[in-house]
């Protein structure tokens, strides 16, 4: 085995790109004569928006510094050791950039081992060893702290988590063997698996102190004097560190369990990271650490190389960068001021953009309807949400009154909208009664004011085909519901010019929705897929399939809801009405089930009943039942699932060709954004390509080599 | 409405250690803002029993109010310091009185009833701000000669001190700077020192300053102990040729804050907050700018007429050293002895450092230490030149003082 310094120097050449961490170590007397300390200060060099991460040079850095703090501890000239963050940040953890680069089994083992052999050091010190959380501490950055004797965290820290399993990956250099070895099993599993599992939840200073991973909190004005001073008290014997017990017998297990039960739930066995995790939380329960850390070096490499983490990487990469840079957006420059905006419609949906807009643009929202009890209930959802957000203690009463005063209801549209730069409209999905309403609005609004459409499905460019300016209309389709998914599909009509683009993007960007562009095809993105997807099961029940099979079939996807219950919150009618409209457009593709026809026929609003004796979980409804008319072809669930994946891949194969977007990586975002669809499976291309479904039916994959997977 | 004036106490002080001003002093890379920051979170760690929702007012100094030292320091400090928001403050400016004159503007309001209890404190961090920078001094001083051309430069006007009083040599000035280098040293040694400073933690990014990263500072800077005469007498007299003022025997450049709890007596009591000190009287007074050393003279004159006291009633004394010249004008005036055991016993600016604004709340800290220690003494007082020709003067009253000792 090579030494830890080897190891570090072969890791290191393998990324020559990565931006370096240093260790510099500083000495300082400590307050009340406690002696002489050395301070370890992570820096990359950067200012704080570029977080501290370690890559192997950084590791090597770190671990040149203990050489030294070793030296020193056992020459008996200093009495402790500390390490803290640059400016607002700790450590963020292991550089992502440097893992994606990886390609063999014995690489992404080196990387594991690297860590484990340079932070391990610090608890063999010959002198107590302190963490002085100052800022974000995520990951490795968590772990090196684990490390140490003594940790104390700020109370203005943004963010602090183990986000491994959230990525793919497990906690690996010391997380999952100290962590509940140091808070229990039962806290251990609530950091590594629920909040990681949780959308990336992240604790605050108190939280870090209350769950036990830090003794002391300080406030962020004078973190680092207060932990010093607490450090001096606690070398000198005047200040005591108590620990709570933890329970090494059934509730250790008890935790696993939970935590397995958690994994379940959210990514239902498809994703192996958090059962890793749970693994050696499990074998933890014995307290040797050493293997704990083998453990972790092993799970760490198998899951590098596996495709799941590539595929997290990758939708960790699209929602934090490319979500931010559009693919296809027409310069910022070219925006226009929004300073006013008109909502056509007071029903509920229209009612949820208006709150939405006025939240974010804080600027004068108008709705307008056909008659005055709609108007008055439009602005009156408004202004309850506006008093929920106050109740709830989000906004002050100063901003509730100034919220409440912007939004107003008039019925005379020329009254409403003759100043308004961005007008949407979110009246009932017909061709004809949104021509009808734009060229109402073209009448009385300023010639440079924005029309856009919130329409799921219709053309917009036919929608401004009749108008004197068409060039001025975009699509901007929301997703339900609306103050939670992210994705917001902005539409370019054939006529649409850049200047109205450009506003709907930085109107977007305002909303803090994620933008995609799209040409205007029918149903645009998520829809689109999502419909293709539906349709081909709805195709195998209709065939002879029985319902549970179908489902169960793409449960190994690990999908946030089945197929079904999707439809369900969607709402059937809705449902069948998208499937009617793609069908129109590709009857070759698109099916309209009978069976889903009847369903919407006898006024079901879904497949499934709960009840109370069944603990909640999805029954087919009898009755439902009842009207199924089914073939007699029976397939399997892996039948099932290679049919509806096909259909998939095949339907965003045909949407590349066709320029729905500009590239796959697109429909990954909208995928992940729209419709929830998991990191795990990096929206889906990442998951068609390395399941060989794209090949199969495409010829190729969808993704370079690399961009979602060990690179060749 | 009747009123009645009310008395003034100082509850308590606090510093931050002081630095040396450039690249390679310990507050490069600290914002003069956190400098106040810490010193006012110091204090109310160290009185638990002030609620800082009762402190009515936050004043603080700064000579140079731009950056850092701008933005209505008092106001921002205490937003920063974590103080309720219904705390207000302000900023003030006197140069190098700038922390007096907060003590004393607070006292007054205190006095008067306006406020029960105040902070009031200091910053210059001359390392971030140089003396001098963004001044556009009004030609006018010059053209019609309002002030003499050196009254801008404080060094030249410790010069013309030493022209006013030729008894006063370069050889006494290093003397007396000598001897503040060993008392500061011995100050420093019996702990005097220590227990009112504020630890800050610093970071260094510049190798060339030393090791890098975050270090904790809890000793001041500039001190020199083992200073020598002979190391004194080769220095360059950088103001004027053959003259006799050099960085020797006056202060250096310095960045620091510190801050105070002032309040009145009753308030004091009421709420369990130590008395450390008394107020007496104050006052400022003008003098030729470019003697502006001179200033200390007049304003104790008329501090000590207010309150019916001379000056063999003063049993401590803290004079400010911007230079040594200014205090041994000062003692020379009042015929007391270069080395008069009550003058500055922990040392003063010349072996602590002076940065400017900050400097009025280290004298009253120093003094309060002393008070403690000499219950014999009954009467102190805090003094200071200031830029432009003026003086400060705060006499205090030993609330430890009995008559059993000696009645100074």
């Amino acid at each position: 085995m090579s030494t830890t310094t080897e190891l570090l120097k072969g890791a290191a050449e393998l990324f020559p790109d990565e931006v370096v961490t240093q260790a510099h170590v500083r000495h300082l007397d400590l307050p009340f004569g406690a002696g002489r300390f050395a301070l370890v200060t992570l820096d990359n060099g950067l200012d704080h928006t570029k977080p501290t991460t370690f890559g192997p040079q950084s590791l090597a850095n770190l671990n040149a510094a203990i050489d030294q703090l070793e030296q020193e501890a056992a020459a008996g000239s200093i009495v402790g050791a500390g390490i803290t963050g640059k400016p607002f940040i700790f450590a963020v953890g292991a550089d992502l950039k440097g893992v994606e680069l990886l390609k063999k089994h014995d690489e992404a083992l080196a990387i594991g081992k690297g860590g484990h052999d340079v932070f391990k050091r610090l608890s063999a010190l010959a002198v107590p060893t302190f963490a002085y959380y100052n800022g974000a501490a995520m990951g490795g950055g968590v772990e090196v702290g684990l490390h140490c004797s003594y940790r104390t965290v700020s109370k203005a820290i943004p963010a602090f988590s183990l986000p491994e399993v959230f990525l793919g990956l497990v906690p690996g250099w010391g997380g999952c063997a100290l962590l509940p070895n140091l808070i229990g099993a039962d806290r251990a599993v609530s950091v590594i698996i629920e909040n990681s599992l949780n959308q990336n939840k992240q604790l605050r200073g108190k939280q870090v102190l209350d769950l036990g991973i830090a003794d002391a909190l300080f406030e962020g004005a004078d973190f680092l004097e207060q932990s010093l001073l607490w450090t001096a008290g606690v070398l000198k014997g005047t200040t005591e560190v108590v620990r709570a017990e933890i329970d090494r017998g059934e509730g250790w297990d008890a935790a696993v369990a939970r935590g397995r039960a958690i994994a379940d739930s959210k990514v239902h066995g498809a994703a192996p990271a958090a059962y890793r995790a749970l693994e050696i939380i499990e074998a933890a329960k014995d307290g040797d650490l050493q293997k704990g850390f083998d453990a972790e070096d092993t799970a760490l490499a198998d899951l590098i190389m596996g495709g799941e983490l590539r595929s997290g990487i990758y939708a960790f990469n699209l929602v934090q960068k490319r979500a931010k840079r559009p693919a296809g957006a027409p310069d910022k420059s070219l925006a226009r001021p929004v300073t006013k905006v008109g909502v056509v419609g007071a029903g509920l949906m229209a009612s949820q953009l208006a709150l939405l807009f006025l939240r974010r643009l804080e600027v004068p929202v108008v709705l307008t309807d056909i008659d005055q009890e709609r108007v008055d209930k439009g602005v009156g959802y408004v202004h309850a949400e506006i008093e929920k957000l106050l109740g709830k203690g989000r906004i002050n009463q100063d901003k509730a009154n100034r919220l409440t005063a912007l939004v107003t209801g008039v019925l005379d549209k020329a009254e409403g909208f003759a100043d308004a730069d961005f007008i949407i409209e979110a009246v009932f999905e017909e061709m004809s009664v949104k021509q009808k309403v734009f060229a109402e609005v073209e009448a009385v609004a300023p010639a440079h004011a924005i029309l856009a459409t919130n329409t799921s499905s219709l053309s917009v460019s036919e929608m401004a085909s009749k108008l004197q300016h068409p060039e001025r209309v975009v699509g901007f389709h929301f997703f339900n519901p609306v103050a939670i998914l992210p994705l917001l599909e902005i539409v370019r009509g054939e006529q649409t010019d850049d200047a109205s683009l450009a506003t709907a993007f930085g109107v977007a960007r305002k909303l803090k929705k994620t933008a995609v562009l799209t040409k205007d095809a029918p149903a645009f993105v998520v829809n689109r897929i999502l419909t293709r997807f539906m349709g081909e099961i709805q195709n195998v029940i209709d065939e002879g399939t029985p319902v549970a099979t179908a489902e169960k079939a793409i449960e190994p996807l690990g999908l946030p809801m089945s197929p079904l219950v999707l439809l369900e919150l969607v709402g059937p009618a809705i449902g069948l009405h998208v499937s009617e409209t793609l069908n129109r457009s590709f009857p070759e593709r698109f099916t309209v089930s009978p069976n889903l026809k009847r369903v919407v026929e006898a006024g079901k609003r879904g497949f499934y009943v709960y009840s109370a004796e069944n603990g909640f979980k999805p029954e087919l409804d009898p009755e439902v039942a009842a009207l199924l008319v089914q073939g007699d072809s029976v397939l399997t669930e892996e039948q099932v699932r290679d049919r509806v994946l096909d259909a998939v891949a095949q339907e965003i194969g045909l949407m590349l060709e066709e320029g729905v977007v500009a590239e796959a990586q697109d429909i990954d975002l909208c995928l992940i954004t729209g419709a929830g669809w998991p990191f795990h499976l990096g929206g889906v291309t990442p998951y068609l390509d390395r399941e060989g479904v794209s090949e199969r039916v495409n010829g190729k994959k969808f993704l370079a080599p690399g961009l979602a997977s060990v690179p060749v | 409405m009747p009123r009645t004036v009310r008395d003034v106490v100082f509850v308590d002080g606090v510093r931050t250690p002081f630095g040396k001003a450039g690249p390679k002093g310990i507050y490069h890379e600290t914002r003069a803002d956190d400098l106040v920051v810490k010193a006012i979170r110091e204090l109310l760690r160290r009185n638990p029993d002030l609620d800082p929702k009762k402190i009515d007012e936050v004043a603080i100094a700064a000579t140079t109010q731009i950056g850092d030292q701008g933005l209505t320091l008092g106001r921002t400090a205490g937003i920063l310091a974590g103080l309720p928001q219904s705390v207000p403050g302000y900023s003030i400016d006197r140069m190098c009185a700038g922390a007096l004159t907060a003590v004393t503007a607070v006292a007054g309001g205190v006095a008067f009833g306006a406020y029960d209890v105040a902070l009031a404190g200091g910053v210059e961090h001359m390392g971030r701000h140089p003396m001098g920078e963004g001044v556009d001094p009004n030609p006018r001083f010059v053209s019609e000669k309002l002030v003499d051309e050196s009254a801008l430069f404080m060094g030249m006007t410790a010069e013309n001190l030493h022209d006013r009083y030729p008894t006063i040599t370069k050889l006494r000035a290093d003397e007396y700077a000598v001897r503040s280098q060993e008392k500061a040293a011995k100050a420093y040694a019996d702990g005097k020192i220590q227990q009112d400073l504020v630890p800050v933690s610093v970071r260094n990014t510049n190798e060339a300053a030393g090791e890098t990263g975050w270090g904790l500072v809890t000793t001041d800077e500039p001190m020199r102990p083992g200073t020598t005469l002979e190391n004194l007498a080769g220095l360059k007299t950088p103001f004027r040729p053959h003259g006799r003022v050099t960085a020797g025997n006056a202060a250096g450049l310095n960045d620091g804050a510190t801050a105070a709890i002032i309040a009145s007596e009753d308030f004091a009591r009421e709420n369990n907050l130590p008395v450390k000190m008394r107020l007496v009287s104050y006052s400022f007074a003008g003098v030729e700018p470019e003697v502006m050393g001179y200033g200390p003279i007049p304003a104790t004159e008329k501090a000590l007429a207010q309150a019916g006291l001379t000056i063999d009633d003063i049993g401590l004394f803290e004079v400010n050293e911007a230079f040594a010249v200014q205090v041994l004008a000062f003692l020379e005036h009042y015929g007391i002895a270069d080395d008069d055991a009550r003058v500055n016993q922990y040392g003063g600016a010349i072996a602590f450092g002076h940065p400017l604004a900050s400097s009025g709340v280290r004298l009253m800290t120093q003094l309060a230490r002393q008070f403690e220690e000499q219950p014999h003494v009954r009467y102190g007082l805090t003094t200071m030149c200031v830029g432009f020709g003026m003086g400060a003067t705060v006499v205090w009253e030993n609330p430890h003082f009995t008559s059993e000792g000696d009645s100074k």
